[in-house]
């Protein structure tokens, strides 16, 4: 040997690296485990998974449960054994309970795993392995309620569009409504009729899905960012509205050129004028604007556990002020989903907070032991207390003095804000909108509304809103 | 019946697999790892345990049982039972603790191979019988033959040279030039090179440490490295970099050279990624399979899917779809483990495999050779990292680099090699007894001048 204490026998290194890939191991054991535990019900629900009829061959779909436990969608098992998914409801809860014939959509969908998956003892499992019957699958309580959804369905009437109301405090889901819609049980009949017709978006969910431009449901996020900019003064604002404001060679119009004259911001929100948020965005900090929408949930997907299309907003500190003139009276290129606007409503309704929309209250097992309880959550403040309150006051005045006045003197009080966006360019062509909440003290619901080319929110969506306050408060 | 039998095994394998890795580690605790009898036998009956219940499971739940898959059960038994006598009969001092997770471990692979496709399982079964047969004589050679210090350049020119003709003519599979046919037989030559590196590098670096040493040994290295990823074999080529930086901080002691190794290793991935494409698509689908997963995250998303189905305990075997997944028998068995034998199984075969690279590490830094200690040192970080980046590719925990998991992957030269790998290990574990005796005996001498 040339060097000799190559060949001693301490190694401190060999150690060190034996150490070192054992703790690799570690890892990789540990994050294993955590995604098994973590991400197992995404997985299985995932479209992509093959092993899904697997189970489904196991076990017989459980069934879908209003809050008052009214049947929604349930499998029915003929004498020789075939099984029919069954929606007594047909068209009423098309989209938000969906269906599991072709593909599938809504809570057939986000909560396939729980349907497809049979909780019961292994004693009965055994039994029914003897029998050589299939388990039966766990079924879902949802927070929705018939009555309400029933109401929205009507009120909606022949008008495409777009119905939700929700529980502020909780984020419960009482009823959500798309329109048009489908009868379930057909869905295998007329698939291939639908999925063909490349103009029907009948399946389309437009609560959740649909893009709209939010008109002057906007000047909520406007005003917000106002009074975030100017939290002393903005009482003190003041103009004076000719029906017309012009900024270069560009000008935006009030609602039917009506001149509104002196404002102050409230009376501004409450009367909806155009010119007076155009001028108040255009001499907003853009990139402050841009923290409060992104702090909004705008450009970002939204915190709820099923599908959403993300709204769109492009802000920043080089928007040109001719846009932001769009921008702030909720015209140009914004879209919003009404799911989205709901929930900013909520917001406000909840003194800032917060809570994370859901449908799905819990799961049972055939003996109606609780497998899974789903807790309200809270997703934290969008906006201050006082910035809450603060716009809790405009949209009162909104009912009082303003473009809601048709939710007045009624024996509950609400607050809300109305739009009607523009599309196609055209002034004539506009959705109506309204989103709002009642009664004003501890709101029980608030409700969003898009009717398509309705007209304005004033004069289509309020007196909907109407209908549904008046059906939730017996009036 | 059938109901009672697939309930029994899936928690039955779980619990018995758990009991098989205990023992597995609480072998360290002694100090010689052959006299603990008690131990190995437990080790053999759980081994039993395990194999009877996956093939019987395998055999019932077919919709019409073929007694193939028994007969098959029985043979392969009779095999690994055959190896762990034999290798004590013909060699008296043999490190039991290899032995016993060697056949554990192709057990395992048997019973997930007879699960994916018998024809595989009957094909793999014959490599392993061969396989074995040219291993049972390989102690013998390491332990009598003392040449293989000095054949450094023929190492270096048959495995520069059998890449190249990769490289050159070879198949291309999945975008890899990794393989070639002989005789009708499909060679995986940067499996068997995979040894022949090891001692290439150990010959180089056993005498001394002197910088122009190292600087050769760079230069081969890279050579070897360089050919694999211009065969688009990175995960071998990955395999032979990390064993050589390994190889030269342990033969330096010098963390200089670590760290450079590291940086160097930093740099290459980076330019990997910004020079080739298929890096790229690669690392996408590791950051987010979900966004493609129909296209490039198809594989990974698959085998996510038969994991996370499985859950802690599994579909139970034959319950379970692991042929969704694509190569499911190769580079994804460990997915088709989790699925259908639980995760739990799985961490139990992942904790195995550290217990044979941990016995490696000891048999390492108790061999007073340095050539000798090099090889031990490096033939169980090839394995242990070859190991590591299956299942974490397969998992999504690192990017995927596709190479096969050792004893349990279907694939004759994967096979052939780690076989040959574990006896080369045992060769060395002889040496290291020889040592040992030679050393009291030199103690007593100078006790007695004393």
């Amino acid at each position: 040997m040339k060097n000799n204490n190559k060949n001693e026998k301490n190694n401190p290194q060999i150690t060190g690296i034996m150490y070192f890939f054992s703790f690799l191991f570690v890892c990789l054991i540990l994050y294993m485990g955590y995604f098994v535990y973590s991400d197992k019900e995404m997985l299985i629900n995932n479209a992509y998974n093959p092993r899904q009829a697997m189970l489904a061959e196991k076990v017989i779909r459980g069934t879908i449960y209003s809050k008052n436990n009214e049947v929604l969608a349930e499998t029915k098992v003929s004498k020789n054994n075939v099984e029919t998914r069954v929606y007594p409801y047909e068209n009423l809860f098309a989209h938000v309970i969906g269906f599991s014939s072709n593909g599938r959509m809504g809570v057939e969908s986000n909560e396939n795993y729980h349907l497809i998956t049979s909780d019961i003892p292994v004693d009965e499992k055994l039994q029914n392995e003897i029998k050589g019957i299939k388990n039966p699958g766990n079924s879902v309580v949802t927070t929705l309620d018939v009555d309400l959804q029933q109401v929205l369905s009507d009120a909606l009437g022949v008008y495409k569009g777009a119905a939700i109301a929700i529980e502020p405090s909780t984020g419960k889901i009482l009823a959500m409504v798309s329109k048009p819609d489908f009868d379930p049980n057909e869905i295998p009949e007329k698939w291939e009729d639908i999925i063909h017709d490349d103009s029907s978006t009948v399946l389309l969910n437009r609560v959740t899905q649909g893009l709209y431009p939010p008109g002057s449901t906007f000047k909520m996020m406007t005003a917000l960012e106002y009074i975030r900019e100017n939290p002393d003064n903005y009482t003190n604002y003041h103009y004076d509205c000719n029906g017309k404001f012009t900024l270069g060679d560009s000008s935006i119009q009030c609602y039917h050129r009506t001149a509104h004259g002196a404002l102050d911001l409230k009376s501004s929100f409450a009367k909806s004028c155009n010119s007076s948020f155009a001028n108040i965005g255009t001499n907003l900090d853009y990139g402050k604007f841009q923290d409060t929408l992104d702090s909004l949930l705008f450009n970002q997907k939204l915190p709820v556990s099923f599908n959403t299309k993300q709204s769109s907003i492009a802000v920043s500190p080089d928007t040109d002020p001719k846009d932001m003139m769009q921008m702030a009276i909720g015209q140009g290129a914004t879209q919003m989903t009404p799911l989205h606007l709901a929930m900013i409503t909520q917001a406000v309704a909840n003194q800032g907070t917060l809570m994370i929309p859901y449908m799905v209250d819990h799961v049972l097992d055939a003996n109606q032991n609780i497998v899974n309880q789903y807790e309200p959550s809270n997703y934290g403040m969008l906006m201050t207390t006082e910035e809450a309150s603060i716009l809790q006051s405009y949209m009162e005045e909104v009912v009082h003095s303003g473009t809601g006045k048709k939710l007045s003197g009624l024996s509950y009080t609400a607050a809300g804000k109305t739009g009607s966006a523009e599309y196609n360019g055209v002034k004539e062509d506009s959705h109506a909108w309204f989103t709002g909440y009642a009664p004003v003290r501890n709101p029980e619901i608030v409700v969003t509304i898009i009717l398509e080319g309705a007209g304005s929110g004033g004069d289509y969506a309020v007196p909907i809103a109407k209908r549904i306050f008046n059906a939730y408060f017996k009036e | 019946m059938v109901w009672y039998i697939k309930e029994f095994s899936k928690y039955g394998m779980v619990v018995f697999a758990i009991l098989y890795t205990y023992e597995a580690f609480a072998v360290f605790r002694y100090e010689e790892p052959e006299t603990k009898n008690g131990i190995y036998i437990r080790q053999g009956i759980l081994l039993f345990l395990i194999h009877v219940t996956g093939f019987v499971t395998i055999y019932v739940s077919q919709k019409e049982p073929d007694i193939l898959y028994l007969f098959l059960g029985i043979f392969e038994l009779v095999v690994l039972f055959s190896v762990m006598v034999l290798a004590r009969a013909i060699y008296t001092k043999v490190n039991r603790l290899i032995v016993n997770n060697m056949c554990m471990l192709l057990s395992i692979g048997f019973i997930i191979l007879a699960r994916i496709s018998l024809t595989k399982a009957v094909s793999q079964f014959k490599i392993v019988i061969v396989s074995l047969i040219i291993g049972m004589a390989i102690p013998y050679f390491v332990h009598k033959i003392r040449l293989f210090k000095y054949l450094t350049w023929i190492y270096a020119m048959v495995g520069i040279a059998a890449l190249t003709i990769v490289l050159l003519v070879g198949a291309v599979t999945n975008g890899s030039k990794i393989s070639y046919r002989i005789l009708g037989y499909t060679f995986q030559p940067s499996e068997f090179v995979k040894i022949l590196y090891v001692f290439l590098i150990a010959s180089l670096l056993y005498e001394s440490d002197r910088f122009i040493h190292i600087v050769i040994s760079a230069v081969l290295a890279g050579a070897h490295v360089i050919i694999l990823v211009l065969s688009r074999d990175l995960g071998s080529a990955l395999i032979f970099f990390v064993v050589y930086v390994c190889l030269i901080f342990i033969a330096t002691k010098n963390y200089i050279y670590l760290i450079l190794g590291i940086f160097a290793g930093c740099t290459a991935a980076m330019g990997a990624y910004h020079f080739f494409s298929h890096v790229q698509v690669r690392v996408q689908a590791w950051q987010d399979p979900w966004n493609d997963i129909a296209g490039t995250g198809y594989q990974i998303t698959q085998s996510l899917f038969a994991m996370g189905t499985g859950g802690w305990f599994g579909l139970g075997l034959g319950q379970g779809t692991p042929s969704s997944i694509p190569f499911v028998e190769s580079d994804f068995v460990f997915s088709a483990v989790a699925e259908e034998m639980g995760l739990l199984f799985a961490i139990c075969l992942l904790l195995i495999c550290l217990s044979c690279f941990i016995m490696f590490m000891k048999i390492a830094s108790q061999l007073r050779d340095a050539f000798y200690r090099y090889i031990a040192a490096g033939l169980g970080i090839i394995y242990i990292f070859q190991v590591f980046l299956t299942v974490g590719g397969g998992t999504k925990f690192i990017p995927l680099t596709g190479v096969t998991l050792p004893f349990i992957s279907y694939g004759g030269s994967s096979i052939l090699t780690t076989i040959i790998m574990f006896f080369i290990i045992q060769g060395l574990y002889m040496i290291r007894y020889d040592e040992q005796v030679q050393q009291t005996k030199s103690m007593k001498k100078l006790q007695k001048k004393k």
